[in-house]
């Protein structure tokens, strides 16, 4: 007898796994990993919830304003009842105006104010400057793996026990000096408080959940053996659940058959000719910007298991990912010239989190003469293959391959840190070997 | 690398010359500051050969280890450099000023202003490089932990009355290397490498004879020429005319002359204590003094050349004059240099092998912000750093074109006046960015409200961009701004995307606090740790 994997069912009996150690386990910690798109935010909403409804004061550490204010508007649309505090900072618009709306939250920049309210919400840089309070008995730390170790320093007093969710797979957090000297140490400042924390606390449960909602069966097998060779997981649709059609027929240009490509098979490799070129390749900018106007031009229709009726591909529904701001910012300028300004355009770190039917992504490695760790940094590659519903398009120039084998990762080995796999030379080759079966070739 | 450092790089290949990459010093530099050029011996971390070291540039003192593997003969020279390094500190210590300092008040839990001394001037070290920056801190790290037999009778090697205290010096001095912008202990490759930009990488511009040769090229030779020069060419014995800066020696050099001077040496000094009357001893004690003299002349020939580069690039430093706001950031090391200074009186113990969770947390704040405080500081100071942020798309310059009066709503009106800058550079600027402009030294902040499209105010066809900016703050409490507080038509003005000035930081759990998820409070530190244990290779 074979057993059909049902993704709902695998996934609800983690989630259960998760509040059940959360609500009634013993231990002062529980760690959850997620891969991209797996539920993560539902599962930290429905955290709260059930902990606000046990009568447990709760505190939620997320890492910026923008994940913070999504959380509080989640919340809200599932319990409207519930009190909610936004702690936010005293700059000045400090928080999403949408919150205004909701009456059950209310705001201040004095955790004082806020104290008594079933769930409080903030980012770990504002939770640092509370002194002197009562610690909460539970938190939710969101986006755990990208906040760093000396983050959770200054915020660990303020509760007892807590519940780390994150994706081990995205960007580690980064020093802008050098850390080289802590090193290998249990609390070394600049690591990820995931990795602290259980240097310190190894017996705490650590869960997984098994499904990613977000990447098309075309995507989660190869994200998951990439990125995440020892914790596989699932896309939690098939094949045929999604489809993206477009009106308009290809009119036989690079552009349009990479977007046929992509639509097809839900990835496309625009492969431009070899060459050393700036950051800034006006080409490559170009051909991106190209492919994101045929894109909106072509009348592209997005069919997926969330309705029966095909949705518009309209311009929120696309983003543009770099690995530096300043491609970013070309890519906006290009974007412009050609009159379409509401894309998203964004480097991999800001687009950390965020969902989109299709993402067109300029490869860290295109036109590089070499590739440094900063470009071979595996969650960079991971954030910026893993944004999409549908597709995802990857414009680069050709050699990256050949570019890889001169450059095999040389970063000193530091004694007593945990060495992570896959490196990024690893990942870098797996998802290029899986993209060049997509190449389409431009032609100048 | 940014574009601007590339754009110099390339410039100083075709040219032939180092190209300025400021137009100011952004390291301070003390009248006095104290050479140190050191050789280590090949084959054992840390092990000194001999040193040139001191404050004149013509009488610069020559300390040797003749066998640099005897451990006591170690001691002699780190008690001489004790010698010479403690009195230039200590020179430095009593010289105060009053200050005032921010202090949390133990009973009020308010933050006082507390009166204090401040060490007027700091004692500066200067290094050839990194690398001797490194040995720097292995030395404080092998001296610091050392008891004296005042300090503990029982220990079998008893380490000379001020070696332990060089060591707590020394390794103050190496941690604080690694905060940005401090000048406490220089590399000079560093500090001339940040103000001329070579045609050659910046691995390669950790070779101080190479680094210089492109700066200051002799006559009638390109900069190339010249570095290579530095870096390949040998005499007829095969040895390198300008020797490495060190502290590592070349494998020629110890190969064909310090290896034989130093078994002469050893054959002398074996003699001598075989010697079995007075007549053979005082014959033998010939023969070991002229080897250790040539293992002297040795150490000279190779620490002399870099010593005198090293005055040569301080000299060239000099040549600019110093940035505004170096002296901050001097003052910042003033401060380091006297909490030190306080430790050390008030008895505290020497500084642990390693930083507690709590420490090494705030360190790292603190260094990022002083990296975040240094990159705003030198484009503040020089334009031709800012021209590199322009470039970089994280600042603009340009001309004020209009203003026109707009107000906050709310209660009270405040002014928010709208100002429209012409600039040919790209910033990028994205929704509602704060830019800032320093306005008599203070940052003002402005917001970005949008681009104007081009001409239809009647101004630039030639490529510029209109950028309208609200003015956010800086402009008194009443309705009407002060004057001089918002911009004028006409006025050049440069915005940068960055902030000017940084934040502190939150303030982090005292130790005892550590939380659970940093491993609890760290276990009761004894007064002072003990030296590292003894082990077979210590006793060779």
């Amino acid at each position: 007898m074979t057993t059909v994997f049902d993704p709902g069912a695998e996934a609800a009996r983690a989630t259960d796994a998760i509040l059940r150690d959360t609500l009634h386990g013993a231990h002062r910690g529980v760690v959850v990993d997620s891969p991209p798109g797996a539920g993560k935010s539902t599962l930290v909403v429905r955290a709260a919830l059930e902990l606000a409804q046990a009568g447990r004061p709760l505190m939620v550490i997320a890492q910026t304003n923008a994940q913070v204010d999504d959380l509080v508007v989640r919340l809200a649309e599932k319990n409207p009842e519930l009190p909610v505090g936004r702690l936010h900072s005293s700059d000045s618009d400090p928080y999403d105006k949408a919150l205004d709306e909701l009456p059950n939250v209310r705001k201040s920049a004095k955790a004082g104010d806020l104290a008594g309210l079933d769930v409080v919400i903030s980012t770990a840089a504002k939770w640092a400057h509370v002194k002197g309070v009562e610690p909460w008995r539970h938190a939710i730390v969101d986006e755990a793996y990208q906040m760093r170790s000396d983050a959770l320093l200054a915020v660990a007093g303020l509760f007892e026990r807590a519940l780390f969710v994150g994706d081990p797979g995205q960007l580690d957090p980064f020093a802008i000096v050098g850390s080289e000297q802590w090193a290998g140490l249990s609390y070394d400042p600049s690591a990820s408080a995931v990795t602290t924390l259980l240097a310190h606390n190894p017996e705490l449960p650590q869960h997984r959940l098994p499904v990613s909602w977000r990447l098309p069966a075309s995507a989660a097998p190869l994200v998951s053996a990439a990125f995440y060779p020892f914790t596989p997981f699932r896309s939690g649709t098939g094949h045929g659940d999604r489809r993206l059609a477009f009106a308009v027929p290809s009119d036989g240009s690079a552009p349009d058959r990479v977007i046929d490509e992509a639509a097809e098979s839900g990835w496309g490799l625009l492969e431009l000719p070899a060459r050393h070129t700036p950051r800034t390749d006006p080409e490559a900018v170009r051909a991106l910007a190209l492919v994101v106007r045929r894109l909106l031009d072509r009348g592209g229709a997005a069919t997926s298991e969330r309705s029966p009726d095909a949705a518009p591909l309209t311009a929120d529904r696309i983003a543009v990912g770099t690995a530096h701001r300043d491609q970013a910012a070309a890519v906006r300028a290009a974007l412009a010239e050609l009159g379409v300004p509401e894309v998203t355009v964004d480097t991999a770190n800001r687009l950390q989190g965020r969902e989109f039917d299709v993402t067109v992504v300029l490869h860290p490695l295109s036109g590089r003469p070499d590739a440094t760790a900063f470009h071979l940094e595996t969650g960079r590659l991971c954030v910026l293959a893993s944004r999409h519903r549908h597709a995802c398009i990857v414009v680069c120039r050709a050699g990256v391959t050949d570019l890889l084998d001169d450059h095999p990762s040389t970063e000193p080995v530091q004694l007593g840190v945990t060495v992570k796999f896959p490196d990024g030379w690893e990942a870098n080759h797996a998802v290029f070997s899986h993209l060049s079966e997509h190449r389409v070739v431009w032609e100048s | 690398m940014t574009l601007i450092t590339t754009l110099a790089r390339l410039e100083a290949v075709s040219t032939g010359r180092a190209q300025p990459l400021t137009t100011v010093r952004h390291r301070h530099l003390t009248d006095h500051p104290l050479v140190l050029v050191p050789l280590t011996t090949a084959g054992e971390a840390g092990a000194p050969l001999g040193a040139l070291v001191g404050t004149d540039r013509d009488a610069p003192r020559l300390l040797v280890v003749p066998q640099p593997r005897d451990r006591d003969l170690r001691f002699a020279f780190l008690t001489e450099l004790a010698d010479i390094v403690l009195p230039y500190i200590d020179a430095y210590a009593d010289d105060v000023e009053a200050a005032e300092r921010n202090e949390t008040d133990p009973e009020t839990g308010k933050r006082v202003k507390v009166e204090v001394e401040l060490c007027a001037d700091a004692p500066q070290l200067i290094v050839p490089g990194r690398a001797g920056i490194e040995l720097v801190r292995l030395l404080g790290r092998s001296m610091r932990f050392r008891r004296t037999a005042e300090q503990d009778p029982e220990t079998p090697y008893p380490a000379p009355p001020r070696v332990p205290l060089l060591g707590r010096w020394l390794t103050h001095y190496g941690e604080r290397a690694r905060v940005p912008g401090s000048s406490l202990l220089t590399a000079l490759t560093d500090a001339l490498s940040r103000h001329w930009a070579t045609g050659q990488s910046s691995l390669e511009d950790q070779h101080l004879g190479a680094l210089l040769a492109w700066i200051d090229p002799p006559r009638g030779e390109s900069g190339a020429e010249a570095a290579l020069r530095a870096e390949l060419e040998r005499d007829a014995q095969g040895q390198l005319v300008c020797p490495p800066a060190g502290p590592a020696t070349d494998p020629a050099f110890d190969n064909k002359l310090l290896a034989p001077a130093i078994e002469r040496y050893d054959r002398a000094r074996t003699a001598f204590a075989a010697a079995e009357d007075g007549v053979e001893a005082d014959d033998r004690l010939g023969e070991l003094t002229a080897a250790e003299r040539q293992i002297h002349e040795l150490v000279a020939s190779r620490t002399r050349p870099t010593w005198d580069a090293v005055w040569h690039g301080l000299d060239l430093l000099r040549t600019l004059p110093e940035g505004p706001r170096a002296a901050d950031r001097w003052t910042r090391d003033r401060w380091s240099f006297t909490g030190h200074r306080d430790r050390v009186l008030a008895g505290e113990p020497p500084q642990p092998r390693r930083d507690d969770a709590v420490t090494a947390a705030n360190k790292l704040a603190t260094r990022e912000r002083e990296q975040a405080r240094l990159e705003a500081q030198e484009a503040l100071d020089d334009p031709l750093v800012m021209a590199g942020r322009r470039l970089g798309g994280e600042a603009f310059a340009g001309e004020v074109i209009d203003v026109v009066m707009a107000y906050s709503e709310g209660k009270r009106a405040a002014p928010r006046p709208l100002v429209t800058v012409r600039t040919d550079d790209r910033p990028h600027l994205g929704e509602r960015a704060k830019v800032y402009r320093s306005l008599g030294g203070k940052p003002q902040s402005a917001e970005f409200v949008g681009y104007e499209a081009d001409g239809s105010a009647g101004v630039s066809d030639n490529g510029g961009v209109l950028v309208v900016l609200r003015i956010l703050d800086k402009m008194g409490r009443g309705k009407e701004p002060e004057p001089g507080s918002v911009p004028e038509k006409g006025e050049p003005l440069c915005f940068t995307l960055f902030e000017h000035e940084q934040r502190g930081g939150a303030k982090l759990p005292e130790p005892e606090d550590t939380p659970w998820t940093h491993g609890g409070p760290p276990g009761e530190t004894e007064a002072a740790p003990p030296p590292d244990a003894v082990t077979p290779e210590d006793v060779l």
